[in-house]
């Protein structure tokens, strides 16, 4: 997997975007061991510093825990990843609410383009199969 | 935890100041961006660090100690030029780096430069310039040292040989040693550095962490760079 690394932002917050949404989205499943910080560094040309801040960032989330002597693992509370996902697609649809007040595109407007957008993709799945 | 401390340290080549009285504590474990237009006096400092020139005025320290013998069994530098002998080939190179350094790895420069498709019975004086600094970077990162200073380690290296060669600045990371880097590819090496330091005309212009220049400033070094020293 890919990371993206825009100029910026911090640098350790977007490792710990990126990582949280892996988590999230089951990429990194619950009780599976994270590589090594000079691995997980490595992989995103990250400094070994910066990606441990993000993984003690991470850990303060409780999306992550460390055990001394066997490295850090993801979580296997269920409810805290689901917490995570209900955090992430609030801010997500903020910032989507904002950019449609921007275009004038008022609630209604939103919702019926949604519906028209939802059911266009369902046409296409019945062409496909 | 200090690894190199100065105390107003001054350099003057006859009239002409190189830098003034520069105060500066670098601490293990960090790799930092030592970043200034041309002729801002980045290589006077790195030198003066290296023990290839003595301050005028002020002092450094390296572990404690003014440069010296003792501190460049310490310290492993990259010079801007290379002081190599051309008609040498790379696996004399690096039997001659054996045993001049105890700290020398030399499994690790044989692997980087499989790794770098370079051939160790070549000669130098055969190879194009970015191999000659490929070959030199491999020689200063296969050292066990506790301070690297690399005076523009990758200006003349293409892009696919610059990430290795981070790459191998980061994996060679370790909490006792520092790395310091000199160069204006800003863009290049952002995301490996911890801290920055700018200088101008020889004086400290700012210092930081890379993660407080984008938090507080919503911008890139490089981005930062461009606005402190717009020409």
């Amino acid at each position: 997997m890919k990371w993206y690394i825009d100029s910026d932002r911090p640098i350790y917050k977007q490792l710990v975007e990126q990582i949280e949404l892996r988590i999230i989205s089951g990429v990194y499943a619950p009780g599976d061991k994270l590589e090594s910080v000079r691995e997980m560094a490595m992989d995103a040309g990250v400094n070994p510093n910066t990606m441990q801040k993000a993984l003690a960032e991470l850990e303060r989330m409780e999306l992550v825990f460390a055990q001394r002597t066997s490295g850090r693992f993801i979580t296997e509370d269920l409810k805290v990843i689901e917490e995570a996902k209900k955090n992430l697609a609030v801010q997500e649809i903020g910032a989507f609410l904002e950019k449609m007040k921007k275009l004038g595109m008022g609630r209604n407007e939103i919702l019926v383009l949604m519906e028209k957008i939802e059911e266009g993709e369902k046409d296409d799945d019945h062409i496909k199969h | 935890m200090t690894i190199l401390s100065t105390k107003n340290l001054t350099k003057s080549y006859g009239k002409k100041t190189a830098l003034a009285n520069i105060n500066m504590e670098i601490p293990r474990g960090r790799i930092i961006g030592l970043l200034g237009p041309n002729g801002s006096g980045k290589s006077t400092f790195i030198k003066l660090a290296a023990g290839l020139l003595v301050p005028t005025a002020g002092e450094i320290t390296i572990d404690g100690d003014a440069p010296g013998v003792d501190t460049k069994a310490k310290v492993s530098y990259l010079s801007e030029r290379t002081y190599l002998n051309d008609w040498m080939r790379v696996s004399e190179i690096i039997a001659f780096f054996e045993d001049f350094y105890t700290d020398f790895n030399r499994i690790k420069a044989e692997n980087m430069l499989k790794d770098l498709n370079i051939n160790p019975d070549d000669r130098l004086k055969t190879m194009s310039k970015g191999t000659k600094e490929k070959v030199q970077l491999i020689l200063v990162m296969s050292r066990q040292a506790q301070l690297y200073l690399l005076d523009e380690p990758i200006g003349g290296v293409d892009p696919a040989a610059r990430d290795y060669i981070l790459n191998t600045i980061i994996t060679n990371y370790k909490e006792e040693a520092s790395v310091i880097i000199s160069t204006h590819l800003i863009a290049d090496i952002e995301q490996i550095l911890d801290d920055i330091i700018f200088i101008n005309q020889g004086e400290l212009v700012l210092s930081s962490s890379v993660d407080e220049i984008r938090e507080t400033r919503n911008q890139s070094v490089d981005g930062l760079f461009r606005e402190v020293f717009k020409c």
